[in-house]
């Protein structure tokens, strides 16, 4: 019960860290923090399998790839620090609302009765996290994943797949759209004093 | 153990939806396109959130199998945004998003 409400305070305030951060880097720090804590919550919601894809795929290969993203666009340049420079005016009526639905959704949802049953369509019990074969276990989540939900698992690979071609076609040639690699590295020279002059606008 | 969450279902709902209306803001609010698709990290992260807490609530598996198929599309999308913010910062020699408007058509 506490718990979530450390987690919650933890998720929230990284959450508005990495939105208002003035340099990407400190961006990515804030979204770490913020997957660490939901994997976390995760764990309470009996997901342990879903708790370390969480800080497998997400901070160990999406976080890592912007950390890359940051380091290639800055090398060589000053950070392009840009902070939140557009004038929030529509956000703090935005707040407000959002404030006022939030209490009647969390009171309609608390009112209704949840009938949680004690065994899975995949036939395992509610446990403790860690135990074999308890719900959200490893096996119980293969178990569904590979039986009942085979196809959305296959369409899965065909995604990824689309997605690595695609990025080759994007990134992967060297001069994508100007003409000789001459004028490709005086274009980024362009961009590198350009930033350097004053990117912060 | 009994089959009652931690807390109530309610307060993951309003947790996922300020960490939403944060991921909005951020992409509404600032001009860096990595930032910005980092926000859109947070959006589908708060729509997992809602996955886990009412695939336990129901002890329904197709919950977690649809968090896990959105954690994929994720990786997917940041892969592909991030390539072409880096084809984007090779030809239009910038990263403001105001300022690349060969796309507008």
């Amino acid at each position: 019960m506490i718990a979530f409400w450390i987690v919650g305070a933890i998720v929230v305030a990284s959450a508005v860290w990495t939105v208002t951060a003035r340099k990407p880097v400190y961006s990515v720090v804030g979204l770490l923090i913020n997957f660490a804590a939901l994997a976390a919550l995760y764990l309470s919601l009996s997901a342990e399998f879903l708790a370390v894809i969480q800080i497998i795929v997400y901070s160990g290969a999406i976080l890592i790839l912007f950390l890359f993203v940051i380091a290639l666009l800055s090398s060589g340049v000053a950070p392009f620090a840009q902070g939140p420079n557009r004038l929030p005016r529509i956000v703090v009526p935005a707040v407000a609302i959002v404030a006022v639905a939030l209490v009647g959704l969390v009171a309609g949802i608390n009112g209704a009765a949840i009938l949680t049953p004690s065994v899975s369509p995949s036939g395992s019990p509610l446990g403790p996290v860690g135990s074999a074969g308890v719900f959200g276990s490893v096996a119980d989540f293969g178990k569904a994943l590979f039986t009942t939900h085979l196809l959305p698992f296959e369409v899965t690979a065909l995604i990824l797949m689309v997605a690595v071609i695609g990025v080759v076609m994007l990134a992967g040639d060297q001069t994508p759209y100007v003409g000789s690699s001459k004028q490709a590295a005086r274009v980024e020279r362009q961009a590198r004093e350009a930033i350097l002059r004053g990117g912060d606008r | 153990m009994t089959g009652a969450l931690p807390v109530a279902l309610g307060n993951y709902v309003a947790l996922a939806s300020v960490m939403f209306f944060i991921g909005v803001v951020g992409v509404l609010v600032r001009r860096n396109p990595l930032v910005m698709l980092m926000s859109i990290e947070l959006m589908f992260n708060a729509a997992n959130v809602l996955f886990m807490a009412f695939a336990r609530a129901w002890l329904q598996n197709a919950g977690q199998i649809f968090a896990f198929l959105v954690i994929t599309v994720a990786a997917a999308e940041a892969a592909i945004g991030l390539a072409i913010v880096v084809a984007v910062f090779r030809s239009a020699a910038t990263v403001d998003v105001d300022e690349v408007r060969s796309l507008h058509g």
